[in-house]
């Protein structure tokens, strides 16, 4: 056990040296660090605890989703119907999870095959998995009713989280934060990390608003009142104002003249005459095209531009517009009028999101943390050092040695692996050091009661190893489990903590079976103690 | 060995010390039995002070920014503000303090409007120093996956030691653990110290360290089970237990240096989650694995299959050597 090769002892070092050394970049700034090679620029990253940041977890509306696509099938199967010319008892309704249609006797079996059309095989990972898009049930009486399968609304959370996460990206991007994180998180959330960011305050406004634009006409054949009253005209509804247009009930057509994603540009900019905030914008060729026709047709008509199902402002078209661009003014702030621009510019999200989680740290308590992490890291370390060499004397001072080296290891390790230091990833280390030294007192203690049983120095420390260092395996083990599992089942901080404490866990086991053997060995090869006390 | 021959070393526990500590186990057993009922019941009536991690709401840190914080005057501001419960105290020094908010009723956007109402109501006297809103959904996830989490720790760690030892010491293991566990959640209860995310962490740890010490006094155990076929079971364990108590208390206090450390210098911030671990590590731990894993392998039989099969081997040759 005493006797280490040369080669293996070089390699021991070796790999403490290399380990150590990938802890090195973190002593540097990191101004100067981004100019060494790729290799060496591996460090740790603060996480937003340490380093003042916010932490946002959205989570897609599956019920908008499911929404939204009841109504698009109730749109399919009315025009699936209509153009095979089969006769409806009913038209088709959206009733709780389903879409009913009554379709009369004679044309059920051809109203069924067409209908079968519409359900399409869904693509699994590996080819089809034999399920499909739609359920459809003949219930009797002519009444038939289809329903989006599960899979399919999963397939579409799943596509909508996509989409939500690129056009997050490019809103978040229009604020001018520095490196944001934006993840897929499950199957439905989405999580957005900035750090620095101690007010997050525009960044959830501008989150929070799915921006669907539209254009539409204002419904005057019957008036508003009449409409809130009774029922209003089939292809109109009722549309109220935004907050700063006192919640006014607008009578507007159903039909769409032109959407948010006909956009090509908009920007904020201030109304010529009244020097209000306003934003303008453009639209593509095709989006253009069908606005210059429709405000052609309607002069003296007003419209109406919509924003999530509010409408923001409602001007008379007082003249046809034909070059494509136009403005919105609606009672706009600077802020709200650059936000509305930034989210025009972005694009409107599927779906509707829903902030459920929000952690923000300022600046000021993360360097506050950083700094007692540091002060409780160098009083543990030197208080637990004391006491070593207090108690054992040399073999303290090599206790201490093989304690430094470990940690400057997980903090190698920890650069290697970019991974995110928090603030009970700092108590992980702290803690380490408090049980790092704990493999060395069981061989210290093992090799004592050798000697105690009457073997020489040498022997007693032979034996004394080879003993400890079955405990030492098995007590570990045990702590690396649970903090293998709070790895899987924690959550951020906590997370760090279990990285931490993990990695001091095999480094704590790689210098009790390596570092404290050799530096033990050379000693005795040294010394050539003829009587042993250790304590 | 001595640093220099004047300086002495400190030897905390004599050499051959025989203390019988298998003799408390009839003080030991019965007083962990009084104290996890009391923690159970603690637990039921008392209640643990759930953090907003695991029952959703508001948690804000503010710092005045014109010296001492008037805390009367906050709470007047906050208070009519329609936002249910409202608690506010002061955090680590006389400028900070912490304001919880409950959870809101109305789904997950009113937990994002109650934190715009409080900012508005507290206006720019205030820095934020901390802003966290957990909402019904995330709340009761983390419940779940941290309930989930501690019972599959036991569970994997009584596997672990199962394949490592026999069965009674993976059991024994547990029952000391699980008492572990049970008196350092009624500690909480007591202390009514913040029940969040890192608690678990604590807890986790607690449980991981308290085994680390049983299965060094179950190494030795096994050890001496082996070297001494014949010791009467309370005997062995004796031995076990003295032979590695020095190691036990050196190693308890050098981790009582480092989570002191934190106590004293880690700021407020992690305060509660070091004074779990000082209980559960220092006081329970330690206690746990000498006077309840160790004492409890007598009642789990280990020691009397062993006397068992020795016998029977032995009866087998004498009868087969008498002809």
């Amino acid at each position: 056990m005493l006797y280490i090769s040369k080669w293996k002892a070089t390699a021991i070092l070796l790999t403490a040296l290399i380990c150590c050394l990938f802890a090195v970049p973190n002593l540097f700034p990191e101004s100067m660090v981004k100019r060494w090679p790729a290799w060496a620029q591996r460090h740790i990253v603060l996480g937003l605890d340490l380093q003042g940041g916010s932490h946002i977890l959205l989570e897609v509306d599956v019920n908008d989703v499911r929404r939204q696509k009841l109504l698009a099938l109730q749109d399919d199967v009315r025009r699936v119907l209509r153009e095979a010319r089969i006769g409806l008892t009913r038209a088709p309704v959206i009733r709780g999870n389903a879409v009913e249609v009554v379709i009369r006797e004679s044309d059920l079996q051809q109203g069924l095959a067409k209908l079968r059309e519409l359900s399409q095989p869904l693509g699994g990972f590996l080819g089809s998995t034999g399920a499909r898009s739609i359920d459809i049930e003949n219930v009797g009486g002519g009444v038939v009713r289809l329903s989006p399968t599960e899979p399919a609304l999963l397939e579409r959370v799943r596509q909508v989280v996509d989409q939500s996460v690129e056009i997050i990206g490019k809103r978040v991007n229009q604020l001018g934060l520095v490196e944001p994180s934006i993840q897929r998180q499950g199957n439905d959330r989405i999580l957005v990390q900035v750090p620095g960011l101690g007010d997050p305050q525009q960044l959830l406004e501008i989150l929070g608003k799915t921006a669907k634009l539209t254009f539409r006409l204002v419904d005057s054949s019957v008036p508003v009142e009449q409409a809130l009253q009774g029922r209003p005209p089939p292809e109109s509804e009722i549309v109220y104002g935004s907050k700063a247009e006192n919640r006014q009930p607008y009578l507007l057509e159903k039909r769409v003249i032109v959407s948010g994603d006909e956009l090509t540009d908009a920007q904020p900019g201030f109304d010529q005459r009244t020097s209000e905030p306003i934003v303008t914008f453009k639209f593509n060729t095709s989006g253009a095209r069908k606005f210059a026709q429709v405000t052609q047709e309607n002069v003296g008509r007003p419209f109406a531009i919509v924003l999530d199902d509010e409408v923001i402002s409602a001007p008379v078209i007082r003249e046809p517009i034909l070059g494509g661009s136009g403005q919105i003014s609606g009672n706009f702030t600077v802020e709200s009028a650059n936000n509305l621009a930034i989210l025009l510019r972005a694009g409107a999200l599927p779906a509707k999101l829903t902030v459920i989680e929000q952690r923000v740290v300022g600046a000021g308590l993360g360097q506050d943390s950083i700094e007692k992490g540091k002060q409780a890291s160098y009083f543990g370390g030197a208080l637990v050092i004391i006491f070593m060499v207090v108690t054992y004397g040399l073999f303290g001072v090599f206790a201490s040695i093989a304690v430094a080296i470990n940690v400057g290891m997980i903090f190698g390790i920890l650069s290697l692996l970019n991974a995110t230091l928090t603030l009970p990833g700092i108590i992980g280390i702290v803690l380490t050091i408090g049980i790092a030294v704990d493999s060395n007192v069981l061989i210290y203690e093992r090799i004592r009661e050798e000697v105690r049983t009457g073997r020489t120095p040498i022997t007693a420390i032979d034996a004394g190893f080879t003993r400890a260092l079955a405990t030492i395996l098995d007590s570990n083990i045990t702590t690396f489990i649970a903090a293998a599992v709070l790895f899987f089942f924690g959550s951020g901080p906590v997370r760090g903590f279990a990285v931490t404490l993990g990695i001091g866990i095999i480094t704590t086991v790689f210098t009790a079976f390596t570092l404290t053997r050799l530096i033990v060995a050379w000693w005795v090869r040294w010394a050539r103690p003829r009587q042993l006390a250790i304590s | 060995m001595r640093l220099h021959p004047k300086l002495p070393l400190l030897r905390i526990v004599p050499d051959d010390t025989k203390f019988d500590f298998m003799r408390f186990r009839r003080i030991s057993f019965p007083i962990s039995a009084v104290l996890s009922i009391i923690a159970i019941l603690l637990y039921f009536f008392h209640g643990l002070n759930f953090g907003i991690d695991f029952v959703g709401g508001t948690l804000i840190e503010v710092q005045s920014k014109s010296g001492t914080a008037d805390l009367a005057k906050m709470r007047a501001a906050l208070s009519g503000l329609g936002l249910g419960e409202v608690q506010l105290q002061e955090f680590g020094g006389p400028t900070d303090v912490l304001i919880r908010v409950a959870q809101q009723p109305g789904g997950e956007e009113a937990q994002q409007a109650a934190i715009g109402k409080v900012r508005e109501a507290l206006g720019d006297e205030v820095d934020y120093r901390r802003v966290e809103v957990v909402g019904p959904r995330v709340s009761s996830e983390l419940l779940a996956m941290s309930t989930i989490g501690l019972g599959l720790a036991i569970f994997a760690i009584l596997i672990y030691l199962w394949f490592r030892f026999e069965w009674q010491f993976s059991l024994g293991a547990m029952i000391a653990n699980v008492h572990d566990l049970v008196l350092t959640i009624g500690y909480m209860s007591l202390t009514q110290i913040d029940f969040d995310l890192s608690s678990i962490a604590a807890l986790l740890t607690i449980l991981g360290y308290s085994l680390n010490d049983t299965v060094v006094i179950y190494d030795r155990i096994r050890e001496m089970l082996r070297r001494y076929k014949r010791m009467s079971m309370p005997d062995l364990l004796n031995i076990s237990v003295n032979s590695t108590l020095s190691r036990s208390i050196i190693t308890h206090v050098t981790v009582t240096l480092a989570l002191l450390a934190l106590l004293l210098f880690g700021g407020h911030a992690i305060h509660s989650f070091v004074a779990t671990m000082i209980f559960g590590v220092v006081l329970v731990g330690t206690y746990t694995s000498v006077f309840i894993a160790a004492p409890i392998l007598i009642y789990l039989g280990v020691g009397t299959t062993r006397m068992e099969a020795e016998d029977a081997a032995e009866k087998e040759k004498t009868s087969t050597a008498r002809p």
